[in-house]
């Protein structure tokens, strides 16, 4: 009887690279993970730091679900790895307000109805204050175009519209952005009064 | 996604050694593009090497009145800067007509230029594709190419290049600076990508393990002319199924200089300088207009479901140099024209 012998067929398999620590400030706090390097910064907030409230939606930058504010300003942060954000400052929407004292956007977006199933709300909420951030916006046709990363399955673009426009047009509702700069601590949300309906 | 290492490049030469230190090793900056494609199985690279701490995310003005734009700078900052703005709106525009806010807070310029097509296809690991896989086919010609390229074609490969931003810098003359095992040097626009021929898995001029470090734009940003045209199928956060760019220098309505570049309609951004050269010394009227958009069609193929971009794309050229010679129309089409002076 013949013996037969094979090499074994394509590449040997590859070890698992191993994970790595990376520190990130998020909502004020330092945090220092020991992740896969292939981590998204979405996946790093959900599974290893229970914030739960950045939404993952299509996990390709369409959607915008999952957006957050880095360094103040705001990204997809499925699109992003979390080793790629070493030292960044990341602002979710669990550290834009609390249960007493909602942010004005949260407020607004009660107020004005801005939601029905809430599953892109979060995303919204961080990316309107992106937005506000960045100061470019002035205009309703320029809010609607700025807002085109987020995506809403059940079209209430109407009444976020007008969430957004009432805190753009209220001066005392924008939470000033503070810089940013490397160290900076948590940003001053306090002083603002919800909008009296 | 694979599994893969990931180091923080700190310096051009350190980044550029250790690309040369792996297989399969790939550069990230902003990643909005890479990611995806990792995520998709398209991209499987083993190691990355990430460039946000190498610096170069400046823009700044150069000696002979150009600007440079550091590759790492994001999409956002270049489109918001204020010698942006104010010298180069045909960049500004085109910047901002592309992506979201997100992505454009996250993508780099030089990113910008190494994003890959979104040909169906090209994303389906199921269907043949000679770009992703040379030799395995083209699945789009014969079907649904609907997105696909019209101008500068092969048999092997009917892909588009999909930036705005690229059609806005190939207009304005930009000249690309890299960084590789043999030093620097830099490429013309025009060079940097490629038509597909017979190897459309190459979708650019650089060599193995170069690195883009900055943009050079010359003084000229033709910023009293201009237009950034974007036909999609909604109004934002698509690709362009055809774009314009279009910019004129007028001696009231002489044209004493032209600049035309499309997207959306080949491998690269198409810019024609025999049909730049045919609008210089014309008068700006639509006569002259169309007649330029029948020259840089005459050459045009249609694939079937993509074959209405010849009509689209004379269309949207004559509309784009009548919007750059107009310059109150441009107003009514973009929602941040009022920002420009």
């Amino acid at each position: 009887m013949s013996q037969v012998t094979q090499a074994p067929l394509g590449r040997p398999p590859v070890a698992l690279a191993p994970t790595q620590p990376v520190s990130l400030n998020i909502n004020g706090e330092a945090h220092t993970l020991q992740i896969a390097p292939w981590t998204t910064l979405l996946d790093a907030l959900r599974e290893y730091l229970d914030l739960t409230g950045t939404k993952k939606g299509c996990d390709h930058g369409q959607c915008g679900a999952c957006t957050v504010l880095v360094d103040g300003k705001r990204v997809n942060s499925c699109l992003s790895l979390a080793v790629m954000h070493e030292d960044s400052h990341i602002q979710t929407i669990e550290g834009l307000g609390t249960e007493d004292k909602l942010s004005p956007l949260q407020q607004a977006f009660i107020d004005h109805d801005a939601f029905q199933c809430g599953y892109c709300t979060p995303g919204q909420i961080c990316s309107a204050q992106g937005l506000i951030n960045e100061g470019k916006a002035k205009t309703e046709a320029q809010v609607r175009e700025l807002m085109s990363g987020n995506v809403c399955r059940c079209g209430a673009y109407s009444n976020i519209l007008s969430a957004v426009m009432e805190v753009l047009n209220n001066e005392g509702l924008i939470i000033e952005d503070k810089g940013w700069s490397a160290g900076a601590t948590k940003p001053d949300m306090a002083p603002v009064e919800p909008p009296k309906k | 996604m694979n599994s893969f290492t990931f180091t923080q490049a700190t310096a051009v030469a350190g980044a550029v050694q250790d690309k040369a230190a792996h297989d399969d090793a790939a550069y990230i900056g902003g990643g909005t593009n890479l990611i995806d494609l990792m995520k998709e199985n398209v991209a499987r690279p083993t190691h990355l090497i990430g460039l946000k701490k190498l610096g170069l995310d400046t823009i700044e003005t150069l000696p002979d009145g150009g600007l440079r734009l550091g590759a790492l700078a994001t999409n956002a900052d270049t489109a918001w800067h204020p010698e942006v703005e104010k010298r180069y709106p045909l960049l500004n525009q085109a910047i901002l007509a592309g992506a979201s806010p997100q992505l454009r807070n996250m993508a780099t310029d030089g990113g910008n230029l190494m994003q890959r097509t979104r040909c169906y296809y090209f994303y389906d690991l199921a269907t043949p594709c000679n770009k992703r896989e040379p030799g395995s086919g083209c699945s789009a010609i014969g079907g649904y190419n609907r997105v696909c390229g019209i101008l500068g074609t092969s048999d092997q490969c009917i892909a588009t290049h999909p930036s705005d931003m690229c059609v806005a810098l190939a207009a304005l003359d930009t000249t690309v600076r890299v960084s590789g095992p043999n030093g620097e040097r830099t490429i013309k626009f025009e060079d940097f990508h490629r038509l597909p021929g017979d190897h459309p898995e190459r979708d650019n001029t650089l060599e193995p393990g170069e690195l883009i470090t900055g943009l050079d734009l010359p003084a000229k940003g033709f910023e009293k002319n201009f237009s950034y045209l974007k036909l999609r199928d909604r109004t934002s956060y698509a690709f362009a199924l055809v774009s314009v760019a279009a910019a004129l220098e007028l001696e009231g309505t002489l044209i004493k200089d032209a600049r035309l570049a499309l997207g959306g309609v080949a491998h690269k951004p198409w810019r024609d300088k025999e049909a730049e050269a045919m609008l210089v010394g014309q008068r700006a009227t639509a006569d002259t207009f169309r007649r330029v958009a029948a020259k840089v069609l005459e050459n045009a193929k249609g694939y079937g479901a993509n074959t209405f971009k010849i009509e689209l794309a004379k269309r949207a050229i004559v509309r784009a140099l009548k919007q750059a010679t107009e310059m109150n129309q441009v107003l009514d089409t973009n929602a941040f024209q009022n920002s420009n002076p």
